[in-house]
């Protein structure tokens, strides 16, 4: 791995107990700036956990989350609140999609500008020119956001009646909406077709040259990780059990035993 | 079709058979016979083959929409489409103001009362759909923030002789207070747990009200509140009941105005947002905390600004007006109106409020005929009368959309 390339995201130790269950235990992981590094894993693993923890839904046990935002000073994580997280540029998706389904899809997009905007409730009621000029602004750039993930020919329509993987694209939009830098997809792929991967796939990468957002993908699809992600890490109940390129990945034992099982003579 | 008919045919039998021994049969114990009254089974038989004919038709119907839901097809109603044309709405909306500005002029001082009793609760209807329909927290003891506004300007007034216009902006900022002050303990609750203690809230009120005699004079409440004011003049009684129902027009109209700018704001959007997925929003970057107590100190701002003018228009209150009834009705209205939509909820106000008081000889099943309007709603149109409309935005490239078709 280059050594010159910036380090966004260092988590150390991170530990994560439910009662007497340890759902993570003292994982470390780094994405470094350019990256789109996989965290996979069989079911149960821990994975969402994980994600759970950096974006501030659960506070971690044990362990220290540090976010590096290039020319800003280095944020401990730990114990803020998800909106501040996403304040400080890392942005999710969920497993299971959460979109506001009675809001239409450009509406979903314009959420994740809220964030980025500041005109409160007085400046509402009198809509001055200002903020006249905010909600235009916030508009068209959602709406540019949506043409790039192709959806723009839906911006009117209610999100509930996008087709499923029009909706995950739409999931993709709204968190990088947040402008952040750091995007944590959690399995953007499931349920999709092969079709449908291969177009994620493409607009993954494009997101990863063209915005420079690194990426942190959780997935179940071997082919799509395999295909684009360097570094991945592996899983397995809470425990972190390999990490490298998909190469070493492939043909590390302990990998393929956590999938496939032990080998019997 | 045919199925539904035969299915109403047997239900319509069997009611028959059901209720024959007490309409059909009656034995005249005086002259020793049995009276048999065909005709009451003939129209029970009508009468529930036309109930079960409607509600399978309904039904039936709305089976249809939710398929074409489902195929992504176009949901949207006629009158949907009607409202989403603006040439139209601005119409609508000219011959609505103008027949509300000559009401009083056409019709009596008791025609104009009823009326003002209707517009208090469409404001209290639209200061709780920022709270329920747009926010999505449940709300019931909202009456209390309208206690709160009234009580502001009856003991302001009695103590201190304000008047009705310096009063009026601070019986709203207190009623935002009481919103923030209930907001802080339940922003961790949901469903059940906000329900029922948004309910004790409204609850402590009222008995607080009645027992802290030192400061609201307990259940025999506060008299002789002065009534608005008109520059200094002194209003007959029919003349401020005019006076008082324009104040209100004129309030309507502000409220509409400020609910629809705040709507379609950054908060606005917001309050949507957390109502539908409080997880997702929080994950977007908005303060949930937050958003919760402003949509709470909104909404309870036109409680506390309606209940001034409530005070001045009846010129005396007790804690009698303020019972979780009252809670219950305006949240009937939202509900009934559709959740989120301004102009659901004015109509569900007018509704609520007007058939009541026109219908004064039924008024012994009002509360059965409420009962069971709100249970066919919650079967047929659970988005309320209007549901929400579409919110479109212009920006680069649309017009371009247009001219493809």
């Amino acid at each position: 791995m280059a050594e010159n390339k910036h380090k966004l995201l260092e988590v150390k130790g991170l530990t994560m107990d439910f009662g007497g269950l340890r759902a993570v235990d003292s994982v470390t992981l780094e994405v470094y700036e350019g990256d789109i590094a996989a965290l996979i894993g069989p079911n149960g693993a821990g994975k969402t956990t994980f994600f759970n923890c950096i974006t501030g839904i659960y506070n971690p046990s044990k362990g220290d989350i540090l976010l590096h935002p290039k020319g800003l000073k280095t944020r401990r994580l730990n114990g803020l609140k998800p909106n501040k997280v996403t304040e400080m540029g890392l942005a999710r998706t969920f497993q299971n999609i959460r979109l506001f389904p009675d809001m239409t899809v450009l509406e979903n997009v314009m959420i994740g500008r809220h964030c980025r905007t500041n005109s409160g409730i007085f400046k509402a009621i009198i809509r001055s020119k200002s903020v006249r000029d905010e909600e235009q602004q916030i508009v068209e750039s959602s709406y540019h956001l949506l043409e790039k993930v192709g959806l723009a020919d839906f911006a009117n329509e209610f999100s509930k009646n996008l087709p499923y993987g029009a909706q995950r694209r739409l999931e993709i939009a709204r968190a990088m909406a947040t402008d952040p830098f750091l995007l944590l997809l959690d399995e953007p792929a499931a349920g999709m077709n092969p079709q449908e991967t291969s177009d994620l796939e493409q607009l993954i990468c494009k997101i990863s040259a063209e915005e420079q957002i690194a990426i942190l993908l959780i997935e179940h699809d071997m082919k799509l990780v395999m295909n684009i992600s360097d570094p991945i890490y592996v899983m397995e109940y809470g425990k972190k059990i390999a990490e490298g390129s998909p190469e070493e990945i492939k043909d590390n034992p302990k990998v393929v035993e956590a999938y496939l099982g032990e080998e019997t003579e | 079709m045919l199925k539904n008919f035969k299915q109403s045919i047997l239900v319509s039998l069997w009611f028959v058979f059901l209720t024959f021994p007490l309409l059909a049969v009656r034995v005249n114990t005086m002259d020793q016979v049995v009276v048999w009254r065909w005709m009451n089974m003939l129209w029970v038989a009508i009468g529930a083959f036309v109930l079960s004919y409607l509600w399978r038709y309904m039904l039936a119907r709305q089976q249809v929409r939710k398929q074409v839901a489902d195929e992504g097809g176009e949901t949207r109603s006629k009158t949907q489409l009607l409202l989403e044309d603006m040439s139209f709405r601005y119409k609508a909306m000219g011959v609505i103001l103008l027949a509300a500005l000559v009401f009083p002029l056409v019709f009596d001082t008791y025609q104009s009362t009823i009326m003002i009793s209707a517009l208090i609760y469409v404001v209290l209807g639209l200061g709780l759909n920022i709270t329920v329909g747009l926010a999505g927290l449940l709300d019931l003891g909202f009456v209390a923030f309208f206690g709160v506004g009234a009580y502001t300007y009856a003991l302001l007034n009695h103590h201190f002789d304000l008047g009705f216009w310096i009063t009026l902006p601070i019986g709203g900022i207190l009623g935002c207070l009481f919103g923030v002050i209930l907001g802080f303990p339940i922003l961790r609750l949901r469903g059940d747990y906000l329900a029922i203690v948004t309910l004790g809230f409204g609850m402590i009120f009222k008995v607080v009200m009645e027992n802290w005699d030192a400061l609201s004079f307990g259940p025999s409440g506060i008299a002789n509140i002065d009534k608005p004011s008109f520059f200094g003049m002194d209003l007959s009684l029919a003349d401020s009941t005019i006076y008082i129902y324009y104040i209100m027009i004129a309030m309507v109209i502000f409220t509409i105005l400020v609910t629809t700018r705040l709507r379609n704001s950054r908060i606005g959007r917001a309050w949507i947002a957390m109502r539908e997925d409080e997880i997702a929003c929080v994950a977007m970057g908005i303060d949930i905390a937050r958003t919760k107590l402003s949509a709470y100190a909104l909404g309870a701002f036109w409680a506390g600004m309606v209940g001034v003018l409530f005070a001045s228009k009846t010129t005396f209150i007790n804690p009698a007006s303020f019972t979780f009834m009252e809670s219950a009705i305006i949240l009937s209205i939202v509900v009934l109106g559709g959740m989120g939509s301004i102009l659901g909820v004015i109509l569900g106000a007018f509704l609520l409020i007007l058939l009541p008081e026109y219908m004064r000889a039924f008024s012994e099943y009002r509360m059965l005929a409420f009962g069971a309007a709100m249970v066919l709603m919650m079967i047929f149109r659970p988005q309320g009368i209007i549901s929400n409309l579409r919110q479109t935005y212009k920006y680069k490239g649309s017009k371009e959309k247009i001219n493809n078709g």
